[in-house]
């Protein structure tokens, strides 16, 4: 073994054997600092003649390239170890649990009037809206109640000790089908909307609250019929229950703003004691249930609202909002929804990301 | 209102089941709301013979039974009766029958160590009448075995609700008229009357009012003896909810619900003098027959004699007039009264009966002579007598209503084309008097007929409803428009944006305490809207505010143990506006409560909300709003309801709030008993600026600067009751072309900092524009700020 061979040998063994980087580093320098024993090396072939150089020069050089390697390598891996060393000081105990945010909802009531909004958009109808503190005449007489007229004391009216502007009391409106009246007044015909909000009936019960929500539907136009009353409830409950499977009934009823009156039942099964739509109501197992009232708008309607009823007609309906959102949703007690238990409201609200869209359905899935 | 099948066929030929007669009924509008089967309650109960009655062994008032079931061996029954004895008939009930008056299982026992296999049952403990004496007595005949409820003629019993329009559907007959005319069977001709009038009628009968009483017609009959009510009569009744009392009052009773007509029957012996309808004077009073005293006024209609008043017309009879068990001459009295006048009389006085919803929707006008012929009759059947003339005051309207109609209405408003000879057919069962030109004539008791649209209306809830067939509505090919306005725009947004920041939405009531909404009460505006009949005082006043009703549901969730409460609720608050009109404005409101971070590994003890939460919802939801939120001036006057010093308000200009935040004054709290601190925030969407301009959806222009931008940070010392705001807007301000931000980001008072001073520091963002700063630019930056800060008193820390 040369002599050159000897001192390769011998600095890769004791670069091999380095304990950390510092002593990696002490080796270095002794063997490529500026006095280092290999750069005393390259030195000596300074003084050489060149043939000499030439002859000895490749040797010295391989030497020196072969202790840088070997002294990288050996950084390489120390510092790999250092880093794995100090890695393992810094494990978590991930099983803990991450800083909770809250998690807001949107009242099943809201969601519904949104779901109801995107639906009737789709087919042409605005949303109108009017105030809750009625005068008298926008929420009877206008609709065909006049003082005296027996289905006033059926609406279990709240009343203020207030005199209307125009006469009359100021009350809370018991029904939404004042907007027709206001609508129809501020607009003229044709009319296609809806108008959802805030009822007040001087009730309450197990199924009842002294407020409750209603959308009101109203179509006037030139040659409407009960016909497109019933399509168009058809056509809003199958796509607000998201089935085709609707069947309704539609039975003769009484209301003073509508002639004729038309109620609607739609037929349910009982599924795991709940009341499921679909179906016939009179196929076995099945029920009709109340829905909502409806008619085509009584000509002295049309023409309290400034219209020509001999011109327009056309057809009016009224739905429970919490109702809708019971049956789709499976809440059971109205008297829930008005308390703000924050509980309920987790469990039966909804995402701030479940916006109804019409591509997406409209229906928040469980 | 309820009836029989047996009473239904009474009136009606038909073979009809009744689920047919149901569903017809409610095709045709009569609404069926139930169907009870009386035979299905007294399942398990059979006429029984008594074999032998022995005393009881262990107890005097009881006796030792044996009852042939008229099956197998006769059973052995314990029985209290006193009536019970050998020979008689009776009632057994056997072992798994439930007794209808308290739900009590039958089984076989032992009463005082005596076997009992059943109970001989009582009228009252099978729902049948009252007495609780003695046990059923059945006549000799009975035959032993047969199921009771078969020996009884236990019919089914129809529960109908009849529209407000049909009064004359409020009547058996009625119902059995629209059902003939459905198709659903034959209606029977009516009992023709032929009245022996014995005498002139010896009482002057008179109408003073004949607005409140355009018809008054009586009739005397005398000697008549006023026992019970015949069975059949009596089961009618029962079955339709009526309890029998004497004869003279179920007869009237009787053709109140078979014909709807309301009647009333004098006692003849307490009445002197004529007998008048007339106004009531004021004051007046009368004892009626629910044992309570009224006082009238003029507007109400009476039947009255020389002495007063026997009788609020239509609405309920006097006491001391009324018939008794030994009345033997009566006055009867038949009238037409206006339906207004008593549907006002009846919410003045608060009386609700049959006769008053009759009369107040309006009985049938043509069918007074009738009536009264049917009413004698019916009381000579039963109780015997001699009838006078009938003594005639005033005339009932007797004009009757004519409609031009015209077939095709039908397909036109009711979507569903009938035949004409159908409709016809139809129009002509209901009694309707139709023209060869489609001219209608409406029977008088038609009320409710007006125009077209109500033949209509006839016509195709007869043919039937399910015959109409959906047709859609036309218009909208293509892509729906949008239908929201921007106020329902914006709403939703803000529903979503807070949902989405982790806040609860509640609905809440629109009404409050009063107190409560008291406290929330704005100033200078004409005051709250308070119901005059609440449904109790804690819903009393409509609500001014959002947060109340917040709070208080905040409250209820705290006191189930609830730790931390985001909630948040859209909707009106409602104030006055002009001219004693509503104005009602929408607002969003927001409560937090309890914790905002609960205790945790990481972070240590829990801590509460505060009013930068606050604070930072307004200002999150107002820029998810629109709201120009940098140009927003945070200046106080929140309102007393919140903390003074924590609390402020948001506006653009001094006048226009959009919001106000911060935490709730202590009183507050105290006042809703709530345990602190809450903050809370409230937004008025209607302050809300409306975005301007035309392009709605293009942004502003916007190309990323090329070159970075500078950090500068300065230090000032400030007075210390210098809001840190105001520096900030100076800073910003100091040179717009270069400083696009200057944030806070220490705030020091103490130790180096003089007394009365504080320190802030701030981070203010430089943005270069086409060349990079150079030192002499930066420093005549510098100097601007601290020029800028130097004006609000701020020196720059050395």
């Amino acid at each position: 073994m040369s002599e050159l061979e000897t001192i390769q040998s011998d600095a890769e063994s004791r670069i091999a054997a380095a304990a950390d980087l510092n002593a990696l580093e002490a080796l270095r320098v002794e063997f490529l600092g500026k006095q280092g024993s290999v750069s005393g090396l390259l030195k000596t072939l300074g003084k050489m003649n060149p043939e000499e150089r030439q002859e000895k020069a490749p040797a010295i050089q391989a030497l020196r390239q072969a202790v840088a390697d070997a002294l990288a390598a050996k950084k390489d891996v120390l510092e790999a170890a250092e880093l794995e060393a100090r890695l393992a000081t810094e494990t978590l105990d991930l099983t803990l649990p991450a800083p909770e945010g809250a998690r807001g909802t949107v009242h099943p009531v809201s969601q519904v009037m949104d779901e109801l909004a995107e639906i009737f958009a789709d087919l042409g109808f605005a949303v109108a809206t009017g105030p809750e503190i009625e005068d008298d005449w926008y929420n009877f007489t206008a609709l065909n109640m006049p003082e005296s007229h027996p289905a006033r004391a059926m609406h279990d009216t709240f009343y203020f000790p207030d005199t209307a502007p125009k006469g009359g009391r100021m009350l809370l409106r018991t029904h939404t089908s004042p907007v027709q009246v206001r609508t129809m007044m501020a607009e003229g015909a044709p009319v296609r909307i809806i108008a959802p909000g805030r009822v007040y009936r001087s009730d309450s019960d197990a199924t009842h609250t002294p407020m409750f929500h209603q959308i009101e539907g109203l179509v006037i136009d030139r040659d409407i019929h009960l016909g497109h009353l019933k399509w168009t409830l058809e056509t809003f409950l199958k796509a607000f229950f998201e089935t085709d499977d609707i069947v309704l009934r539609l039975r003769p009823s009484y209301f003073p703003f509508t002639e004729p009156s038309v109620e609607v039942d739609v037929g349910f099964a009982i599924v795991k004691g709940k009341r499921v739509l679909g179906g016939s109501g009179d196929a076995p197992g099945h029920g009709w249930m109340e829905l909502l009232g409806s008619g085509m708008v009584n000509r002295r309607v049309i023409e309290m609202s400034g219209l020509d009823p001999d011109e327009w007609q056309g057809f009016a309906f009224g739905v429970g909002v919490d109702r809708l959102a019971m049956l789709k949703y499976g809440m059971d007690d109205l008297r829930a929804f008005f308390d703000g238990d924050v509980r309920w409201l987790q469990h039966y609200g909804f995402s701030a990301y479940d916006q109804p869209t019409l591509s997406g359905g409209v229906g928040a899935r469980a | 209102m309820k009836f029989s099948l047996e009473w239904l066929k009474y009136f009606l030929e038909t073979e009809a089941t009744v689920e047919e007669i149901s569903e017809k009924l409610n095709a045709i509008g009569i609404e069926v709301e139930d169907i009870e089967d009386p035979a299905e309650k007294l399942e398990g109960f059979f006429v029984a013979e008594v074999l032998t009655a022995a005393p009881h062994p262990n107890a005097d008032k009881l006796q030792v039974l044996t009852v042939d079931t008229g099956k197998g061996d006769p059973l052995q029954v314990v029985c209290g009766a006193p009536n019970a004895r050998a020979g008689m008939k009776g009632v057994l009930g056997t072992a798994g029958a439930e007794v209808p008056a308290n739900g009590m299982k039958l089984r076989k026992s032992e009463i005082r160590g005596v076997e009992s296999n059943g109970m001989m049952c009582s009228t009252r403990e099978l729902e049948l009448g009252d007495d609780h004496e003695g046990i059923i007595e059945l006549p000799g005949d009975a035959p032993v075995g047969e199921a009771f409820a078969l020996y009884n003629g236990a019919s089914p019993v129809f529960d109908v609700a009849i529209t407000p329009n049909r009064p004359d559907c409020m009547g058996v007959y009625g119902i059995a008229r629209d059902l003939a005319a459905a198709g659903l069977g034959a209606l029977k001709p009516l009992r023709e009357h032929v009245i022996e009038e014995g005498f002139a009628c010896p009482v002057e009968i008179r109408t003073d009012d004949p607005e409140g009483c355009p018809a008054f017609y009586g009739r005397v009959v005398r000697g008549v003896s006023n026992g019970a009510s015949p069975e059949w009569m009596q089961q009618r009744l029962i079955a339709a909810g009526q309890r029998p009392i004497s004869a003279l009052v179920d007869i009237t009773n009787y053709m109140m619900l078979a014909f709807g007509r309301p009647a009333h029957v004098y006692d003849l012996a307490k009445l002197s003098g004529p007998v008048v309808a007339r106004r009531a004077k004021a004051g007046e009073q009368v004892l009626a027959l629910n044992e309570k005293t009224y006082t009238l006024d003029e507007s109400m209609t009476v039947i009255a004699d020389d002495n007063g008043v026997h009788d609020i017309a239509g609405i309920m009879g006097g006491e001391h007039s009324s018939v008794q068990p030994g009345t033997t001459d009566v006055l009867l009295e038949i009238a037409y009264f206006n339906p207004e006048s008593i549907g006002v009389t009846g919410r003045k006085l608060g009386i609700a009966t049959d006769a008053r919803t009759r009369f107040e929707r309006g009985v049938d006008p043509a069918w007074l002579d009738e009536g009264l012929d049917g009413l004698t009759a019916l009381i000579q059947r039963i109780c015997g007598g001699e009838a006078s003339e009938i003594a005639r005051a005033g005339k009932a309207p007797s004009e009757a209503k004519k409609v031009q109609y015209a077939p095709e209405l039908t397909q036109k408003l009711g979507g569903v084309s009938v035949d004409e000879a159908e409709q016809r057919r139809i129009l002509a069962a209901l009694d309707f008097a139709v023209s060869d030109d489609w001219m209608v004539t409406v029977p008088l008791r038609r009320h409710d007929v007006e125009g077209a649209a109500d033949i209509v209306e006839e016509v195709v809830r007869i043919h039937g409803l399910d015959h109409v067939e959906s047709v859609a509505l036309t218009g909208n090919v293509g892509v729906a428009s949008p239908t929201a306005t921007p106020a329902q725009v914006l709403e939703r947004r803000l529903r979503r944006a807070a949902a989405g920041r982790g806040l609860n939405e509640a609905v809440t009531w629109s009404f409050l305490p009063p107190a409560e909404a008291e406290h929330f009460a704005p100033e200078g505006n004409g005051g709250l809207w308070v119901l005059d009949n609440p449904i109790s005082e804690d819903m009393k006043a409509m609500r001014p505010s959002l947060i109340p009703g917040l709070l208080s549901a905040a409250k209820r969730n705290l006191d189930r143990g609830a730790s931390s409460l985001r909630l948040f609720e859209i909707g009106r608050r409602y104030l006055r506006g002009d001219g004693g009109t509503s104005d009602e404005r929408q607002a969003l409101g927001v409560v937090l409560a309890g914790e905002k971070v609960s205790r945790g590994w990481a972070s240590g003890k829990a801590t509460g909300f505060d009013a930068f939460d606050a604070k930072a919802e307004a200002l999150a939801l107002l820029e998810e709003a629109g709201a120009p939120v940098a140009n927003l001036m945070v200046m106080g006057e929140a309102g007393e309801q919140f903390h003074p010093g924590q609390s402020g308000t948001l506006r653009l200009g001094p006048k226009n709030v959009l919001a106000r935040f911060g935490a709730l004054h202590p009183r507050t709290l105290q006042a809703f008993d709530v345990d602190g601190p809450v903050v809370a925030v409230e937004i008025y969407l209607d302050a809300i600026p409306a975005k301007k301009g035309k392009d709605v959806f293009a942004r502003p222009h916007y190309a990323p600067p090329a070159l970075q931008s500078v950090m500068r940070d300065f230090a000032f010392l400030v007075p210390k009751g210098l809001p840190a705001g105001d520096l900030l807007r100076a800073i910003r301000g100091a040179d717009k072309a270069n400083i696009v931000d200057a944030r806070i980001f220490d705030l020091f008072e103490g130790q180096g900092v003089p007394e009365g001073q504080k320190s802030i520091a701030v981070e203010v963002t430089l943005q270069p524009g086409e060349a990079s700063y150079k030192d002499a630019d930066l420093k005549a930056i510098s100097d601007k700020v601290v020029a800028a800060a130097a004006k609000l008193e701020a020196q720059l820390r050395g």
